[in-house]
């Protein structure tokens, strides 16, 4: 069955902004021990509500369980899970390489240019460069770069933009705003 | 689009009163209809039982003798009410004891809040004396918790407290509050809790669904019903009698469902699961047709999934989204409280009989009673049964007390043999499976239900794991009548190592100590019963004992609950003997 094989799945998960919902998220992916491979987290567009981006391998069949347990949490407005194929997303690494090794030779300035990464600070010690890319692109640059002595690589989780028309969020907060669901 | 957190305090229209957070936590109670209290206290929630004493006449305290049984009171009181059970213990141990009550509640849908003191917020994060990161320590037992470190949240979290614990599916709802937010003072203003914009209680019926499944009804030769707890939640016996009476579908339940169709009714086919009856679990893989009715398809129902309700298409009506396709996958999901889901089926369905199918079950039952329940009731051998006790006592009840249990083989002989004649009128621990369950949910049981009978049946392993409510009954002289079924044995544990481990008894004998001494001791009248011929007399006596009152009654010490459906196999591999 198609379903039981583990694809990459990016969760969009919109919630109210309290205390301890990180782990209230969490804890539904520990529980069924699924493993987080990147998260992101910050206030959305809309002001007052927060942002998680989670990018997990799973089975379709499991992802649909998880998202159900997430959006079950009171304070989680909404779940949307995306294959790879319906976002368009990003992540950005930051590379530390000694300024001298930058002057050495033309090379690094090479790979900056071939990659379309730029150099963010310059001071006489080191030099970081900035890179956004996919995780494949960002660790290549980071392969290329080692041979010249990379002091730190770091890499932000995942962000993801849908290439939907429709806007989720703000047409789930309109529908709620709308019908205003009757509560007993 | 700006948008405001929930929890806000709204602009204040109507006039306030100052007073401390303390009286600020009563008086939400009172406005949300909450006339009596389980719990114990403590350092942290001193200030909340000081202000608790000015109001003793609204709101009755029953201090029991450890949290987790404060927590079980409240569960049997929610259970037999309908209404919020509350509760109040202390920061630290005192939070720490609950968890156990709030996993129960949070595994059987039952609406608790639970009220706990907490250090004063400037010690928070220091590892004060009896300091515990409740919020982090109950998140996953709770259907929602919160922290107030301020006097003027109190009303609103609490407000959203009772609304989330009561409302879609229901659950426990923890509120930590901070001994300064206790002390400091407020300006009091109660609005109960409407809506809550990120949840969804309950979603509208989709008409196109119980149009398909109206459809799947009316084509079935062969339909079971598995009445689910959400029908006694929704309040909605009458919708499913009605629906059940249109259809002519024969009706099983499982554990939490029992009670919400009378024992005596014609389309009544018994238990499902593990020590259910024999015909619903051998005929859920012959009908064609399963209408799963606020029920979640738990594994002590389906046994293995690859071979449950193999020949049948699954409607599955349920309140909770996360329940659909999560065991079983439905083939007409029908979201919605089963109270307003029902009455809209049965509109739609034709007018049945399935009289030729309900013989299949009759049959299936007279093999039942053949192999196991006519040994059960009437044994040849000297030792008295489990299930001759529970009939026995069923029928001094006139089959309409209510019946709490603890958890084991009891529990079982109790959903087995006890007989009911309305709804409401089971308490027990259904999904976490706790032992020490019995005894305190009795007392709430009693005291959410006091014109009624209320019988706790208790192993010798469960009652001594919550053995020191009795001194709560001894206080309060709540009239729960407690019938101890003592085999001296932790007795399902020890029929799994009979059945599945060589009979090697590991760690299953109890050496128990003289209960009758221990009764006595708690000023509780009690008798004994180790022989068959005493039994009746002892029943009545106990039946017509105005306080509490145990009796204790040696049973077989080797005996086994069948039919039995081992763990991990299926529904048709149920075991007779």
């Amino acid at each position: 069955m198609t379903t039981q094989e583990k694809e990459e799945f990016t969760l969009s998960i919109y919630s109210e902004n309290h205390v301890g919902l990180l782990n209230q998220i969490t804890t539904v992916f520990t529980r069924r021990h699924i493993n987080i491979e990147s998260l992101t987290t910050s206030e959305s567009a809309i002001a007052g509500i927060h942002k998680f981006t989670i990018v997990v391998f799973a089975t379709a069949d499991q992802i649909k369980k998880l998202a159900k347990q997430i959006e079950k949490r009171i304070d989680v407005l909404k779940v949307f899970v995306f294959r790879a194929d319906e976002i368009i997303h990003q992540e950005i690494a930051l590379y530390k390489v000694s300024t001298g090794s930058l002057l050495g030779g033309n090379e690094i300035e090479m790979l900056v240019r071939q990659y379309g990464a730029r150099i963010l600070e310059i001071t006489p010690e080191y030099t970081v460069i900035e890179k956004t890319g996919h995780k494949n692109e960002t660790q290549e640059l980071f392969e290329k770069l080692e041979p010249y002595g990379v002091s730190q690589f770091v890499r932000s989780g995942r962000i993801a933009i849908t290439k939907l028309k429709k806007e989720l969020l703000e047409s789930y907060l309109k529908k709620l705003e709308t019908d205003a669901i009757q509560l007993n | 689009m700006e948008t405001q957190s929930q929890l806000l305090m709204k602009e204040k229209t109507t006039k306030t009163t100052r007073m401390s957070g303390s009286e600020a936590v009563i008086q939400s109670l009172l406005r949300e209809g909450t006339s009596i209290i389980f719990g114990y206290p403590g350092g942290a929630i001193m200030p909340i039982y000081d202000a608790l004493h000015d109001h003793q006449k609204e709101l009755h305290h029953v201090l029991t003798r450890h949290e987790q049984g404060a927590l079980h009171a409240a569960e049997g009181y929610a259970k037999v009410t309908g209404k919020v059970g509350v509760c109040f213990a202390t920061s630290g141990p005192g939070a720490t004891n609950t968890v156990t009550g709030l996993a129960n509640a949070m595994m059987d849908s039952t609406p608790v809040v639970l009220i706990t003191g907490q250090v004063v917020s400037s010690l928070l994060g220091t590892d004060a004396f009896q300091e515990t990161d409740v919020v982090g320590v109950t998140q996953p037992v709770t259907k929602w918790n919160y922290q107030v470190r301020r006097a003027e949240d109190i009303p609103a979290a609490i407000a959203r407290a009772f609304y989330i614990a009561r409302s879609g599916r229901p659950g426990p709802v923890v509120i930590d509050i901070t001994k300064d937010a206790q002390i400091n003072q407020l300006d009091f203003y109660y609005e109960p809790v409407k809506s809550i914009r990120s949840y969804t209680p309950e979603y509208p019926a989709d008409l196109a669904q119980i149009e398909e499944a109206a459809r799947l009804i009316n084509l079935s030769k062969k339909p079971l019903a598995l009445v689910g707890q959400g029908v006694i939640i929704g309040n909605a016996e009458k919708e499913l009698l009605d629906f059940l009476e249109k259809s002519g579908i024969p009706a099983a339940w499982t554990l939490l469902g029992l009670s919400a169709v009378p024992s005596d009714h014609p389309l009544n086919v018994g238990m499902l699961g593990m020590h259910g009856n024999y015909g619903p679990n051998i005929k859920t893989n012959e009908a064609d047709l399963i209408v799963a009715i606020g029920m979640r398809f738990d594994d002590r129902v389906t046994g293995d999934l690859s071979r449950y309700a193999t020949n049948a298409k699954i409607i599955h009506m349920e309140i909770d989204p996360a329940e659909i396709n999560k065991n079983v996958h439905a083939d007409v999901p029908i979201l919605g409280n089963v109270k307003k889901t029902l009455p809209l089926l049965t509109e739609k369905i034709v007018k049945n009989d399935h009289s030729d199918w309900l013989k299949e079950f009759e049959a299936c039952q007279r093999v039942e009673y053949n192999r196991i329940i006519e040994k059960q009731l009437n044994p040849i051998e000297k030792g008295i049964t489990m299930g001759e006790v529970v009939a026995k006592v069923s029928q001094a009840f006139d089959n309409d007390a209510i019946m709490v249990t603890d958890v084991g083989q009891h529990q079982m002989m109790g959903a087995r043999y006890f007989k009911f004649k309305q709804s409401r009128s089971v308490v027990t621990s259904g999904g976490l499976g706790t032992m020490g369950f019995g005894l305190p949910a009795a007392m709430g049981a009693k005291l959410g239900a006091p014109d009624r009978q209320v019988c706790v049946f208790v192993g010798d392993g469960g009652l001594q794991m919550t053995i020191q409510e009795l001194g709560t009954i001894y206080q309060t002289q709540i009239p729960v009548k407690i019938v101890l079924l003592n085999n001296n044995f932790l007795g399902m544990v020890r029929q799994w190592q009979e059945l599945f481990f060589d009979k090697r008894y590991a760690s299953t004998e109890l050496i128990n100590p003289d209960f009758q001494t221990i009764a006595k001791g708690y000023h509780i009248p009690s008798l004994k019963v180790s022989e068959r011929q005493d039994l009746d007399e002892a029943i009545q006596k106990m039946v017509e004992a105005d306080g509490p009152f145990l009796l204790e009654v040696i049973v077989e010490k080797e005996g086994n609950v069948f039919p039995m459906v081992p763990a991990g196999a299926s529904v048709s591999d149920i075991r007779l003997e």
